[in-house]
């Protein structure tokens, strides 16, 4: 566990309850490549976290919002990747705020 | 190129299926050239769907004066399409004759964009189209009474029945009329499309040169990518104005001078260049590209120093030049009085 990835998630937060960095072991890994998320949509429980990893040539920044406030991972890039745990039953949002045609659902139950 | 577009109806792009085809590109190029493709159709979203009628009440709606506080400015005012659908100045002019902060972009090809405006405030372009009406700079037309006025031109009430039968004259509707026209504005097919085609000789050596320095050292399809030479998205390409751009949205780190990625089709059109219109020449603007640019914690990673010949600078301009169309003229729409 990198310390960038340390920022990154006690950085969240309402969505980042991390009591430790270490990942659940049902966390989901979506990847960015070719300026896309690896899924359009996602289903999870509540509690789950979502790794993003760039994967892509190029800088990405994820970020979703919930209750109106901001959750941002920050500039992610090439071969980085940060991870966001959504705790609350919802619908989300997820989008790369420099690309924005980057975006995806996740639903949590 | 396979363009999947969720929509209630597509538009076949007669212009697009034009063109002669007088060779086939070899087997290495076309893997390149197959990445500019022209998309067959234009999408529409389903909660707006397109009919020609609704377009034609857009286009009126477009060219109206009556749009603006004073009566005196249209859409098309700053979105000129003697112009490429901009203005030829580096800022335009608004109400009352005040200059405005940022350039005019153009209007060509929205219908496949993402988030609209320079900084992407506007989610769809039915959200956009009814943002300079009412902007104080800009048209400054309170919509209420824009409503009031379109509602006594028993022209208009017709025609807003007929497009959206029991709802008429709404702000929504003007919205959605607008988006419609705007989204069948496709740029032509250039000389660049012929040759993606297979027509060897559509453009000259130096532009295909110039496209290759343009995927490669030059790295501008790292932003500038597809059919349409953007990615729709935000970047800070070094220009030293003060303008925050997309942050003044989205008050993220990496959106600082961040503005959205022009498309570069009909670019030799379009003069002057950037968010703020500071650039005059393509010229410039490879200059800026290649060393030009401030350098600060927010610049794009994208933007680095490219350290172009002479030779690969004028090999860029002679390919953006190819991506000009000669696109049809656009007439004046008759207005219900």
């Amino acid at each position: 566990m990198s310390s960038k990835y340390l920022h990154a998630a006690l950085g969240l937060g309402l969505m980042t309850a991390f009591a430790s960095p270490v990942l659940a072991q049902d966390a989901v890994r979506i990847s960015q490549k070719g300026k896309q998320f690896s899924e359009k949509q996602l289903s999870l429980t509540s509690g789950q976290s979502v790794v993003f990893v760039n994967d892509d040539s190029v800088a990405h920044n994820v970020y979703t919002i919930v209750k109106g406030k901001k959750q941002d991972l920050g500039l992610q890039k090439p071969s980085e990747e940060g991870s966001i745990a959504f705790d609350s039953a919802g619908t989300y949002r997820v989008r790369c705020a420099i690309h924005p045609k980057m975006k995806m659902v996740i639903k949590v139950e | 190129m396979k363009i999947i577009v969720s929509h209630a109806k597509t538009l076949v792009i007669a212009a697009m299926v034009a063109g002669t085809t007088t060779g086939l590109a070899t087997a290495q190029d076309s893997l390149t050239r197959a990445d500019y493709e022209r998309p067959t159709d234009i999408p529409f979203p389903e909660e707006n769907s397109y009919s020609e009628a609704k377009a034609e009440l857009g286009k009126m709606l477009f060219f109206d004066p009556r749009l603006s506080r004073e009566n005196n400015l249209t859409c098309a005012s700053c979105h000129n399409p003697s112009f490429a659908w901009e203005d030829a100045q580096p800022t335009s002019v608004g109400t009352p004759m005040s200059r405005l902060g940022r350039h005019t972009p153009t209007v060509l090809n929205l219908a496949w964009g993402e988030l609209y405006f320079w900084d992407g405030r506007a989610e769809s372009l039915e959200e956009q189209a009814l943002g300079p009406i009412q902007a104080g700079g800009e048209m400054a037309q309170d919509l209420d009474e824009l409503l009031v006025e379109l509602r006594n031109v028993p022209g208009y009430v017709q025609f807003f029945e007929n497009v959206f039968p029991g709802e008429g004259v709404t702000a929504d509707n003007i919205g959605k009329a607008i988006a419609t026209y705007e989204r069948t504005l496709v740029s032509a097919e250039a000389p660049f499309d012929r040759w993606v085609k297979g027509d060897d000789n559509a453009i000259s050596e130096a532009a295909k040169r110039g496209f290759e320095v343009f995927n490669t050292k030059a790295r501008c399809a790292s932003c500038h990518e597809g059919w349409n030479f953007t990615d729709w998205g935000f970047h800070d390409i070094g220009l030293g104005d003060a303008d925050e751009g997309r942050y003044e949205v989205l008050e993220f780190d990496a959106l600082k001078h961040a503005f959205k990625t022009p498309g570069l089709r009909n670019i030799v059109e379009r003069a002057p260049y950037m968010h703020d219109g500071s650039l005059k020449t393509l010229e410039e603007v490879v200059d800026h590209y290649d060393s030009g640019f401030v350098k600060r914690p927010s610049l794009s990673s994208e933007m680095q120093e490219l350290g172009l010949t002479a030779s690969e600078k004028s090999d860029l301009v002679a390919f953006l030049q190819s991506l000009s169309s000669d696109d049809p003229a656009v007439s004046l729409p008759k207005l219900p009085n």
